[in-house]
C-alpha cells in the first residue's frame, strides 16, 4: 500500500502527463495515442488527490461515480477495489476514461484545478479499467430477484448500454435493438481506432450482456419493427437512438464523388476497417490533400483519419477564429501536433470537381468576426471579394448532425421538436408517450458521450419507478 | 439465422437465393431493400428484395456478378450462412389502383420489378410488364413475372427471344396507342433506366425508378447514397429508393456509382488471385 502524503506535499507535486505515441510515428498507424498510466505513475497521481470532505468532483460526474474514494483505492494499491466502486455507477469506465471531456466535467471543478492541476481523474479511472481487464477482474453480477418486465431499449451506444446496465442490476429483462451489426453506436462508427480501440468497447458490451441484457444486432427499429409494435411486447421502452443524420453545407459541387460526410468516412474508417483495405473489403478514399470542414472533435478525428489514411496535407477548414474552436483542448493539440493546418476563418462556398466529379478544388471566402451572435461567439461575417481556393482532392463535411427520423416516425404519440428531437421531461426523461423514455443525441443533438451516460442514468431511474408503481405500456393498451 | 435455405443460377453471372431472415420477412413490402455482409471483413452492399416468403420466413435475392463482393456472394450454398442481413429498408412503393400501368424491367432490375408487379397487379391493376436484356440467357424470372403481370412482353437485342430491340421501344409503342396508362415503373442499369425517362419525358405520365446507390449503413446515417433528386440532395436509403425519374441528376448518379472503381478492381484482383471459385470466366468489370 502506497502512503498517504501529506497535504502541503500533495499540493506541491504536478499533475503526471501520460506517456504518448509520439506524433511522428502515430500518423502512419491507427493505433491509440495515449497510453495509460503505469502503475506508478497512476499511484503518485492518486496520492496528489486532498480526499475532500465535500468533492466537488462528484458533482460534476453525469455518471455519478465516487470518485474520491475510487481515486484513495489506487492509494491503497487495491486497484481491483477501485474498480469496483467506479462499477457501482459506471459501466463503461475504459470508454468515458478515454473520451470524456473531464476538463469541463469532474476536473473542471476540482478544487485543484485553481492552481491549473486538477486530478487527472479521467486518466486514473482509464488506468483502473485497464487495469481490471487486463487482470480478469470483474464486476459482480446483480444479486437481486429477475423481474418479469420487459425493457427494450434501441440503440446500443453509450446511453442505450448504460441504461441497459443499470436496468438489468434492478433485475428487469432488458433487450437492447441495434441496426448496425456490431453493438456500440458511435463508440464503434464514429470515434477513431486512436482515440478509443474497438476492442474495449467489444469488452465493456460483453461485460453488460453478462449482467442478463440481450442486445439483438441488425435490427432497424423504425424499420424490421416499428416503435409501436415493441409497444406490444415490452413495459417500458428507451429511446437512444443517436443523432443519426449527417449535414451538409449545402453549396455547389457538394455531391461530387469525394466529397463525405463525416459520418460516411468515420464509418467507412472505423465500423467497416477501410483504413485495412483491402483485408476489409470496404473501400475508403484516400485523398493526397484532405480539406475536413468544421472544428468540432468530429472533425479533428476526420482531419486525423485522413492523414493516417495517407493525405500528403491535412486541413481543417473553420468559418469562425481559434478561440471558438469547439472540440476538446487536447484533440486540437494532437491534431495540430500531428501537422493538420487549421484555416480558421475560412467559409467553403464551393466544391470544384472535373466533369467527372472528382474534387479539384474548394473555393472559401475570408471572414472577419463582427459582433456576438445568438451563441454569444463573435458572428464570422464574410469579406467580400475574398475568394481563394484551396486546392484539395477530397472534403468531409464535419458539420453536425440532424435527427435521423425513421424511429421518430414509427413512434405514436412520441412528438418530436422542429430539429426532429424528441420532447422529454428533463426530470424524468420521459417523452409525450408515458412509459417511453429517450436520451443522449436524439434529445440534445450532438453533444457528447458522457451526457448520454447521464441521461441514461437518470432514464433508468425514471423506468424503474414507472414500473415499481405497477404501470406498463402493454397495460395502456 | 440468414441461413441460405435456396440456391439457384439463373444465369452463367446471375444468381437467386433465399436467405432465411424471418423479422425482414414479416414486414418487408414491395419495392424495399436489404443491406447484407458476407463476413465480418466484408462490405455492406443493398439489394433490392425480389421475393419474399412471410409464412416461412424468407427473403429472394437476386444479383449479378459486378465485383469481389458479389463473386463471393455467389460462392455460398444452401446451409451457409451471411454474417449480416438488415432490412426492410426504404420505403415501399405507393400500391394502390391506378388503373393501368407498366412495370420495366432490365438485366437484375427483372427481379426488382417483380414483387412490384404482382403487388400492383393485387391491387386491381392491368399490368402490362416488360422485360428485357441482351440476349435470351439473360432474361431472368420469366415465369414469374409473366404469373405476377396481367401482360408480359420480352425484348432481347439481338432478337434470340421475344421481340428485338430495347425495352423503350415496346413501351414507346404502348404509351402511343393507350392513352389510359396511369404510371410507369422502371427498374435496371442506370443507362437503361436514364434512357426509358427520356423515352416517357414526352407523355403525361409519372415514371418511377428505383436506385441502387453505393451505401454503408442504409438507415440514413452516413449520407453515401445521396443524389440529386429535383436539384435537392435526397437519401435512397430514406427518402428513396423509388423517385420520379424526371427529376433525378443521372450524370451524377452514375458519377457517384463509380467513386470506387479503382478500389473495386483491386479488390476483385486480388481475389482471382488467391481464390478463384467461380465460373465467370475471368469477366472484369
Amino acid at each position: 500500500m502506497a502512503e498517504m502524503i501529506p497535504v502541503k506535499e500533495r499540493m506541491k507535486r504536478e499533475q503526471v502527463s501520460m506517456p504518448e505515441q509520439g506524433p511522428k510515428g502515430r500518423i502512419y498507424n491507427f493505433k491509440e495515442v495515449p497510453l495509460g498510466y503505469t502503475q506508478e505513475q497512476a499511484i503518485y497521481e492518486a496520492q496528489r488527490c486532498l480526499q475532500c470532505k465535500n468533492p466537488k468532483c462528484m458533482k460534476g460526474c453525469p455518471a455519478e461515480i465516487n470518485i474520491p474514494k475510487f481515486i484513495e483505492k489506487i492509494v491503497e494499491e487495491d486497484f481491483a477495489g477501485a474498480y469496483l466502486e467506479i462499477l457501482k455507477t459506471d459501466d463503461l469506465p475504459a470508454i468515458t476514461g478515454r473520451v470524456c471531456p473531464q476538463e469541463e466535467q469532474c476536473q473542471q471543478v476540482c478544487i485543484l484545478e485553481k492552481q491549473r492541476k486538477p486530478i487527472a481523474i479521467g486518466r486514473l479511472e482509464r488506468f483502473v479499467a485497464d487495469w481490471a481487464r487486463k487482470n480478469n477482474i470483474h464486476g459482480s453480477l446483480p444479486q437481486i430477484s429477475k423481474k418479469e418486465q420487459k425493457v427494450a431499449i434501441v440503440g446500443s451506444g453509450p446511453a442505450g448500454l448504460t441504461c441497459a446496465a443499470d436496468l438489468a442490476k434492478l433485475g428487469y429483462e432488458v433487450t437492447i435493438f441495434e441496426a448496425l451489426h456490431q453493438p456500440g453506436g458511435v463508440l464503434v462508427y464514429g470515434i477513431p481506432e486512436f482515440r478509443l480501440p474497438k476492442s474495449i468497447v467489444e469488452y465493456e458490451v460483453k461485460e453488460i450482456e453478462k449482467l442478463g441484457v440481450k442486445v439483438i444486432t441488425n435490427f432497424v427499429v423504425g424499420a424490421t419493427r416499428s416503435v409501436d409494435e415493441l409497444t406490444r411486447e415490452f413495459d417500458a421502452i428507451f429511446l437512444a437512438n443517436g443523432a443519426g443524420a449527417p449535414r451538409f453545407m449545402n453549396i455547389p459541387g457538394e455531391n461530387l464523388n469525394d466529397v463525405y460526410s463525416a459520418n460516411e468516412f468515420l464509418t467507412r474508417s472505423n465500423l467497416m476497417k477501410a483504413y485495412a483495405f483491402p483485408e476489409y473489403d470496404t473501400p475508403i478514399k484516400i485523398g493526397k490533400r484532405a480539406a475536413t470542414i468544421g472544428a468540432g472533435n468530429v472533425a479533428m478525428d476526420s482531419a486525423r483519419t485522413a492523414l493516417r489514411l495517407g493525405a500528403e496535407k491535412s486541413y481543417i477548414v473553420y468559418r469562425r477564429s481559434r478561440k471558438e474552436v469547439p472540440a476538446r483542448a487536447e484533440e486540437v493539440h494532437h491534431a495540430e501536433e500531428e501537422g493538420i493546418i487549421f484555416n480558421f476563418l475560412t467559409l467553403p462556398v464551393k466544391v470544384l470537381g472535373d466533369d467527372k466529379g472528382n474534387v479539384m478544388g474548394m473555393e472559401c471566402l475570408k471572414m472577419e468576426l463582427g459582433e456576438p451572435d445568438d451563441s454569444g461567439r463573435r458572428r464570422p461575417i464574410p469579406i467580400p471579394g475574398s475568394n481563394f481556393v484551396i486546392e484539395v482532392d477530397m472534403v468531409i463535411d464535419a458539420i453536425g448532425a440532424s435527427a435521423n427520423p425513421i424511429v421518430a416516425r414509427s413512434a405514436t404519440g412520441v412528438e418530436i421538436n422542429q430539429w426532429g428531437y424528441f420532447i422529454i421531461d428533463d426530470k424524468t426523461k420521459t417523452t409525450t408517450k408515458e412509459g417511453i423514455f429517450a436520451g443522449g443525441d436524439i434529445v440534445r443533438g450532438s453533444a457528447t458521450i458522457i451526457s448520454a451516460v447521464g441521461d441514461a442514468k437518470v432514464a433508468a431511474r425514471a423506468v424503474n419507478e414507472f414500473l415499481s408503481s405497477g404501470k406498463s405500456l402493454r397495460k395502456s393498451k | 439465422m440468414y441461413k441460405v435455405v435456396n440456391k439457384e443460377r439463373l444465369h452463367e453471372i446471375i444468381y437467386s437465393m433465399w436467405i432465411e431472415a424471418p423479422e425482414v420477412a414479416s414486414s418487408v413490402q414491395p419495392g424495399q431493400f436489404i443491406i447484407l455482409m458476407i463476413k465480418e471483413k466484408g462490405e455492406r452492399i443493398p439489394l433490392t428484395v425480389a421475393d419474399f416468403n412471410r409464412e416461412k420466413g424468407l427473403i429472394r435475392i437476386v444479383f449479378q456478378i459486378v465485383g469481389k463482393t458479389s463473386e463471393e456472394l455467389s460462392t455460398l450454398e444452401e446451409g451457409d450462412k451471411l454474417f449480416s442481413f438488415i432490412g426492410p429498408l426504404g420505403k415501399e412503393t405507393e400500391i394502390r389502383n391506378y388503373g393501368k400501368v407498366i412495370t420495366v424491367g432490365g438485366g437484375t432490375g427483372i427481379a426488382c420489378i417483380h414483387p412490384i408487379t404482382r403487388a400492383l397487379k393485387e391491387a386491381g391493376n392491368e399490368v402490362i410488364s416488360i422485360i428485357g436484356a441482351r440476349n435470351k440467357e439473360l432474361i431472368i424470372m420469366e415465369k414469374e413475372l409473366k404469373l405476377a403481370s396481367s401482360e408480359l412482353i420480352v425484348t432481347t437485342d439481338d432478337g434470340s427471344y421475344g421481340r428485338k430491340g430495347f425495352v423503350t421501344q415496346v413501351l414507346k409503342e404502348l404509351l402511343d396507342k393507350d392513352k389510359s396508362i396511369k404510371k410507369i415503373w422502371t427498374i435496371g442499369p442506370p443507362i437503361m433506366m436514364k434512357v426509358t425517362c427520356e423515352t416517357t419525358k414526352h407523355y403525361p405520365v409519372e415514371t418511377i425508378v428505383s436506385l441502387n446507390s453505393i451505401m454503408v449503413d442504409g438507415t440514413g446515417m452516413c449520407g453515401s447514397c445521396r443524389v440529386t433528386i429535383g436539384g435537392e440532395a435526397k437519401f435512397v436509403c430514406t427518402d428513396g429508393p423509388e423517385f420520379d425519374g424526371q427529376l433525378v441528376d443521372w450524370e451524377e448518379f452514375s458519377n457517384r456509382l463509380s467513386r470506387y472503381k479503382g478500389s473495386e478492381k483491386k479488390s476483385w484482383d486480388l481475389y482471382h488471385q488467391h481464390n478463384h471459385t467461380c465460373n465467370c470466366g475471368g469477366r472484369t468489370n
